[in-house]
């Protein structure tokens, strides 16, 4: 890992205060298309990644460095951390969870290596409490986002922030499994 | 009633005709009335059906709808007509032992004479105590409304009797959401108070929310993502004219107009943070009422129309707050609990009313503000956007009911009153308007 990156990444944490536990979902961003050629191996159907062990290729498995395989292995694996596109919030806090930090670090580190990429932070809450408090409130969480992916080495122009506050739930209904999954930013890749 | 659809070929239009959405005027899916309970104080009063000579419109009689006016409020309790001894239509059919007998505080009598396109209605209504006549007038309307003129009747006959003006005959405005079709389609609208004669005035795919009235009851603000962010739009409803006001980059939300219509408070984020401004409409200047690293939003000005009501979670966690004057240090208003937001003034300074959590249910709340006195005014458990009647007798805000939105009426001290459930999908947002002469 990036080491500044991370120190980075972990003064940002300390100055939003940090609460653990996270749940994520699969990515919702449209793959392929706009992705440079390194993502290529993303399976399509399922949105697996195929990258992985060492006999998935033996034969230039075994034309790599040491140094090589270690960087395919990380591309791998940041691979695989960016198939997560939605992160998850407590109730009426913008924190970003500590299980979300390497996924979006891989995202900044992405957007940093593609400059030519955007993306739409899309802020949103529950239904709980009034309207217009949850459009500012999803606002704060999309701006939290932003912020994290710009210390990891986003480029300001490269995102832009939405709130919808509560008007467009993930999911329907009034339960705690809703609410919790509709406190959330998404991040959509154009 | 005709149906009309339309396009106004103004650029804001042309922009958003991309995004799918379309101005509308015409009727549509009303809202259907469903009276909760009454008072136990409810005063007991009959109105007695109205004599008719000439052809009357087909549809509701003017008596029937001004007792179902008076028995919305909750304040009243009307008399079955069948149950009355005589059906009296003036003075000296009028006998005041009769109506003692059956209980009643006051009779409403009147007579509708059609003449040409118009009915007019000649009205008294007495104290049965007192044996007195109280309020004696005559009013007209075109043959095709009357609606109106019943709506007129009982805002005469509610002051007559409370010595405050009756809000019958103002509009409300709120956004329902249909999904049936798999696309949302939400619809600002705008009907009577009992969500009769709804129409739509705008319709969209994405996010229609916090609709606020002009004071001449003219225009609406309100908030539309239509092109893709939350924009305010002011609309005026006689036209369907639209101007975009403002469009900056973040939030621009929670519109709240001055007492003269000639400035708006708002929330915008332009600056990185969510912070209350005022809009100059003449010249569209903005001036900037908070600076905080908190969320401030949901601005209102107070009943002296200086003072602005607004919600801030400075503290921690969202809480109303006054500025005596826009620009001052504000004071915190509630302490109740760790959830008080969306303030609306009463309107004569008395109270402010608010959404409030307790334990996990979010209710409609007031706090006295001479004495900073809380109470709780509803049961329902997932309460939104309080909206408080012109004449502060009532109050309108959304719940959920059965799994759909709704909106309920109650009097201003809690007293259930009425809901009015969408006839498709969900209802949500009421701002009631104002008193018009």
């Amino acid at each position: 890992m990036n080491f500044s990156a991370q120190s980075k990444a972990f003064a940002l944490l300390l100055s939003v205060g940090l609460v653990a536990g996270c749940s994520s979902t699969g990515g919702t961003s449209e793959e392929g298309g706009e992705y440079g050629s390194d993502v290529a191996a993303v399976d399509q159907e399922g949105g697996s990644t195929v990258y992985g062990g060492d006999d998935q290729d033996g034969v230039s498995s075994s034309a790599m460095t040491e140094e090589e395989r270690m960087a395919a292995r990380e591309q791998a694996e940041q691979q695989a951390l960016r198939e997560v596109t939605t992160f998850y919030f407590d109730f009426d806090t913008a924190e970003i969870k500590q299980e979300a930090r390497d996924v979006l670090v891989a995202h900044a580190r992405f957007l940093a290596n593609n400059p030519g990429q955007n993306v739409r932070i899309e802020g949103h809450a529950d239904e709980r409490g009034t309207k217009e408090y949850n459009l500012a409130l999803g606002e704060r969480r999309a701006n939290a986002v932003q912020r994290f992916l710009i210390v990891n080495g986003a480029s300001r122009g490269q995102l832009e922030t939405v709130s919808y506050g509560e008007e467009k739930p993930a999911v329907m209904g009034s339960s705690e499994s809703a609410w919790a999954q509709n406190r959330r930013v998404e991040l959509v890749f154009e | 009633m005709t149906h009309r659809i339309w396009y106004k070929p103004s650029r804001a239009l042309l922009t958003a005709i991309a995004l799918i959405f379309f101005v509308v005027s015409g009727a549509r899916a009303e809202l259907l009335i469903r009276i909760t309970e009454g008072a136990d104080s409810a005063i007991p009063v009959a109105v007695v059906p109205f004599a008719e000579s000439g052809q009357m419109p087909a549809g509701d009689k003017v008596g029937s709808i001004v007792q179902a006016d008076l028995t919305m409020t909750g304040e009243f309790r009307t008399l079955p007509p069948e149950k009355m001894l005589s059906l009296p239509s003036r003075r000296e059919e009028v006998y005041f032992r009769d109506w003692r007998l059956l209980g009643q505080r006051y009779v409403l009598v009147g007579a509708l004479t059609r003449s040409g396109d118009r009915v007019q209605a000649r009205y008294e209504l007495f104290d049965v105590n007192r044996e007195e006549r109280i309020l004696g007038e005559t009013a007209a309307a075109p043959a095709s409304n009357m609606c109106s003129l019943a709506h007129h009747i009982s805002d005469k006959v509610y002051e007559a009797i409370t010595g405050v003006p009756g809000a019958f005959s103002t509009k409300l405005a709120y956004v329902t959401l249909d999904t049936a079709n798999g696309k949302p389609r939400y619809r600002l609208q705008v009907s009577d108070v009992d969500g009769k004669r709804a129409r739509i005035r705008l319709e969209s795919q994405e996010p229609i929310l916090s609709p606020a009235w002009s004071p001449d009851g003219e225009k609406l603000a309100y908030v539309s993502f239509e092109t893709g962010k939350p924009v305010i739009f002011v609309h005026e409803l006689a036209t369907g004219k639209r101007s975009k006001v403002a469009d900056f980059p973040g939030l621009n939300s929670a519109p709240a107009w001055s007492d003269d219509g000639r400035s708006l408070l708002m929330t915008l984020s332009k600056d990185g943070n969510a912070e209350i401004y005022r809009m100059n409409l003449d010249n569209r200047q903005l001036t900037k009422l908070t600076s905080h690293w908190a969320i401030d939003t949901e601005p209102t000005y107070d009943a002296s129309g200086e003072g602005i009501f607004f919600t801030s979670d400075r503290s921690g966690g969202p809480q109303i707050y006054h500025m005596e004057t826009p620009g001052a240090e504000p004071r915190r208003i509630t302490f109740g609990s760790r959830y008080n937001a969306r303030p609306r003034p009463d309107n004569d300074g008395e109270y402010v009313y608010y959404v409030h959590q307790r334990d996990r249910a979010f209710h409609i709340a007031r706090t006295e503000l001479k004495t900073g006195e809380e109470s709780i005014l509803t049961r329902t458990e997932s309460d939104e956007s309080p909206s408080v009647a012109p004449n502060g007798r009532m109050l309108i805000y959304a719940t959920r009911q059965n799994g759909t939105n709704v909106l309920t009426v109650i009097s201003a001290d809690g007293g259930a009153a009425y809901s009015l459930p969408a006839s498709e999908g969900d209802v949500r947002d009421p701002a009631w308007g104002p008193l018009v002469r």
